[in-house]
């Protein structure tokens, strides 16, 4: 997939969701659904295959309009987050432009946490995708739970961030920290279209 | 180097104000006069406050009125880095020369210096240098020199010697002026009231102040509502504006919540920002592209022809294909070069938008068919001079041409050095690359010998066998050089046989009589006495006559009967010493200012010698130079062009 065509004048980024199960992914799309006018802003959906029919994910097309003469759209995406869905993954992950990782600041679900970070970048490697390079976020959420129960940005990031990449503590469900991983992500992805971007298709 | 100067950055677009108008003032002097009012002059002050726009802008302007001035603009991590390449690379002088023309330096960003010792004292030595010369520098920093650590005492010293100052913050009047400029440069309506908000929320840094702006010119293109000083305010987070209440709630997506109303257009805006960014960054590949090829000697036209358009449909693409076809020139012309070394460096290889002709020079290349070296062009069969001592070899030279491979074949030059040999057989190649459809062959023996052996080296002996059976006329020079170099000696036979069969003319020039070329094989020496083997002669009177008359008509457009007369009688065994003797004669009148004459030729020619009284006979052939037969040297005429008086006191001493 291409990220930008300058034939036909289209910036796509594709952006995606990933972390363990029920740790505020499809609540961070919620989010952005509900604050985007309902011109910009495609349906949001799930989509389901015959050869895997538990697949789902969500789907959230976002048209930013024409930026500098190029018709911008983003696509957000996020992964089913249990552990038996990985062919879903896998498949949601092809093409992808960037990837935030959202995590549950449980202290209770580090584990999964690291599980499913570890599964990320299998999966990534397996696409022939250099995870070092590769635009990536990453989004503590929950933060707003009671801090006996959490562990903090700082901490987080000693534990899963170890390639130092941006990370934003956040609370999806009210809002806190949303837009900021999702222009965290938009940056650094934006930024690959001076460096490296493929001529055509 | 000067072209590094950014063009926008002038004094015109400087906005001068309280707290920089003394630096401004005092670059300005520098610029107007170099190395007379302050040297060096050391602006600092903190980041964004234009002091990079300032050096720049001393740089225009130096050059604009001083239009001879070189211009030099480099920023102390290259510096550093162009010291430590230039050492690395054991070029220390070289570098330390880089800057001897440079008449105006700018230096940005000094307090890169910090704890290197090393470049410091090049600096320092830069600086000493300079101000001796009189030649300007200029460098910024974001500190005082005093306070960039460990800064060589000897340093801050020398920056004080010259002018230290400083750009201060702009206040808020020049803070808005600064705004107003960029908005107009820009062509931007910005609403009034709004700039002003810009300036009150960011204040101090100038590159801050223009990020501001141009989020708010992004927030403009991509919002619905008009821009006023209080959505100003929050898109810049401002927080709220002290007189308004509130801030009417955008409207958004029917389950959007309270918080944050503006949360996706300010999103929106920041995207907006980084995509024009990104996606103008293709001026700048471009512009490296550009700067790149054209450095290494490609033909750039495709990539300058981008920069032209608005916003081409897809100027990565056209880099990509540009450099895609600079790689398959590269690949040709390195796939050329080895099958033919005096390609390299043909510009045919230099030009992406021309692969078909650089495609066809290598496949000549391959084909062995790209033709053998040919005549120079210099020499022509019809002027070459005629004398007693030469006609049957000139008149040999007509008849072969006129007839060729049938009359004469081949025709064989013998004579001793300087005697125009060399000259009667690039004359006779030219006139049989006059011809219709002729392809000649003409080079040394030496040269031959040396093809053979690099077609050897390359295991292309047959590409090499098939670029000379194509030729119709083979002229080889100095044939006695192949004596005891058997490999070319068979090749050469085998060639002749084929050529002779073929009816194709053969011509040879030796310097030995063929029956004396005892290195060469049997087989050889009597093929090439199976021709004609005709002979040149020393240059008797009537000879020396008619090429002193051409010299001297070439030269100098006529001919003096009587110095040509005087020239002619001058003793010489060769026409290159005929040539001597002219030349010297033109050189003196030179020297002399004064127009060549036979007068002056007698004094020239026979002066500082004791008894020049004495007439040189005329019909007595000497020599005059003081030839060992033994010697290496065959042609002493040769050496005595650079020692013309020796050479005359040598022949006098003789008698």
């Amino acid at each position: 997939m291409s990220l930008v065509n300058f034939t036909s004048r289209e910036i796509t980024c594709k952006i995606v969701y990933y972390g363990p199960g029920r740790s505020g992914k499809t609540t961070n799309l919620h989010y952005i659904y509900g604050r985007v006018p309902d011109t910009r802003r495609g349906k949001m959906v799930s989509l389901a295959t015959q050869t895997d029919r538990t697949l789902f994910f969500d789907f959230l097309p976002l048209e930013l309009g024409t930026i500098s003469g190029f018709s911008t759209r983003f696509q957000l995406y996020t992964v089913p987050g249990q552990v038996y869905y990985n062919a879903t993954r896998k498949l949601v992950l092809q093409g992808a432009d960037g990837v935030v990782f959202v995590a549950d600041s449980q202290a209770r679900r580090l584990e999964d946490n690291l599980e499913s970070l570890q599964n990320l970048q299998v999966n990534m490697l397996e696409q022939g995708v250099d995870v070092r390079t590769f635009p990536t976020v990453f989004q503590y959420n929950k933060q707003d739970l009671p801090p006996e129960l959490i562990l903090s940005p700082a901490e987080l990031d000693d534990a899963l961030n170890f390639r130092g990449v941006k990370s934003f503590g956040g609370d999806a469900l009210h809002g806190s920290g949303v837009f900021e991983t999702l222009k965290g992500i938009s940056e650094q992805v934006l930024k690959r279209l001076a460096q490296n971007t493929p001529a055509v298709g | 180097m000067t072209d590094q100067l950014n063009p926008r950055f002038r004094f015109d677009a400087y906005i001068v104000g309280t707290a920089n108008r003394l630096a401004v003032t005092a670059a300005r002097a520098v610029a107007e006069s170099p190395g007379s009012a302050y040297n060096p002059l050391f602006v600092y002050g903190g980041p964004g406050l234009g002091k990079t726009h300032l050096l720049m802008a001393v740089g225009h302007l130096g050059r604009t009125i001083t239009p001879g001035l070189t211009v030099d603009y480099i920023t102390c991590d290259d510096f550093v880095e162009a010291f430590h390449a230039a050492i690395g690379a054991g070029q220390g002088d070289a570098y330390r020369r880089r800057y001897v023309d440079t008449g105006l330096l700018l230096i940005d960003d000094v307090q890169f210096l910090t704890h290197r010792r090393e470049v410091q004292a090049e600096l320092l030595r830069l600086v000493d240098q300079m101000t001796t010369a009189g030649r300007q520098i200029v460098m910024s920093s974001d500190r005082p020199p005093a306070e960039i650590e460990a800064l060589d005492e000897r340093l801050i010293q020398r920056f004080a010697g010259g002018l230290v100052i400083d750009i201060g913050a702009p206040d808020f009047e020049t803070r808005v002026a600064i705004l107003r400029r960029q908005a107009e440069e820009r062509k931007q309506e910005i609403p009034p009231g709004v700039l002003e908000v810009v300036a009150t929320i960011i204040d101090g840094n100038v590159r801050e102040l223009i990020g501001g702006l141009n989020r708010l010119i992004a927030w403009q293109s991509v919002s619905d509502t008009k821009l006023d000083p209080d959505t100003a305010r929050e898109v810049l987070g401002g927080g709220p504006a002290p007189s308004a209440a509130s801030a009417s709630p955008a409207p958004t997506a029917p389950s959007a919540e309270s918080a944050g109303p503006n949360e996706f257009d300010s999103f929106l805006s920041d995207i907006t920002t980084t995509v024009s960014a990104q996606v103008e960054a293709w001026r700048a590949r471009v512009g490296e592209a550009l700067l790149r090829w054209e450095g290494e000697g490609y033909r750039t036209a495709r990539l300058s022809g981008l920069l032209d358009q608005e916003s081409p449909r897809d100027p990565m693409a056209v880099i990509n294909g540009f450099e895609a076809d600079v790689q398959k020139l590269r690949a040709l012309e390195a796939e050329a070069v080895e099958l033919e070394p005096s390609l390299a460096g043909n510009p045919a290889f230099r030009d992406p938008d021309d692969l078909k002709a650089a495609g066809a020079l290598t496949e000549r290349a391959r084909a062995g068919s790209n033709p053998p070296p040919g005549p120079s062009p210099l020499y022509r069969l019809e002027e070459f001079v005629e004398g007693p001592s030469n006609r049957i070899a000139v008149r040999a030279a007509h008849a072969a041409v006129e007839e060729p491979a049938t009359k004469y074949n081949p025709l064989v030059i013998v004579a001793e050095s300087g005697l125009g040999k060399t000259h009667l057989l690039q004359a006779v190649a030219n006139a049989f690359a006059a011809k219709d459809g002729a392809m000649v062959a003409c080079l040394g023996a030496q040269d031959f010998t040396e093809e053979l052996i690099e077609a050897i080296e390359r295991d292309r002996v047959a590409v090499w066998r098939a670029r000379y059976r194509r030729v119709t006329t083979l002229c080889i020079d100095d044939i006695h050089l192949l004596q005891g170099k058997d490999r070319t000696q068979e090749e050469l036979f085998w060639l002749f046989d084929q050529l002779l069969g073929q009816g194709r003319q053969l011509v040879f020039s030796s310097a030995l009589p063929v029956r004396d070329l005892t290195g060469l094989e049997e087989r050889l020496r009597s093929r090439l006495e199976g021709g004609l083997v005709v002979t040149l002669g020393a240059p008797e009177r009537e000879l020396r006559l008619g090429v002193v008359e051409r010299a001297l008509h070439e030269r100098l457009g006529a001919s003096d009967p009587e110095l040509a007369a005087y020239l002619a009688g001058r003793p010489a065994e060769s026409l290159r010493a005929v040539l001597g003797l002219v030349q010297r004669l033109l050189g003196a009148a030179e020297a002399q200012h004064v127009s060549p004459s036979a007068g002056l030729a007698r004094e020239v020619l026979e002066s500082p010698v004791p008894g020049a009284e004495r007439k040189s006979g005329a019909t007595r052939r000497s020599s005059g130079i003081v030839v060992t037969t033994s010697g290496g040297v065959k042609s002493a005429e040769k050496m005595v062009w650079d020692w013309p008086e020796l050479a005359d006191r040598l022949m006098e001493d003789l008698r």
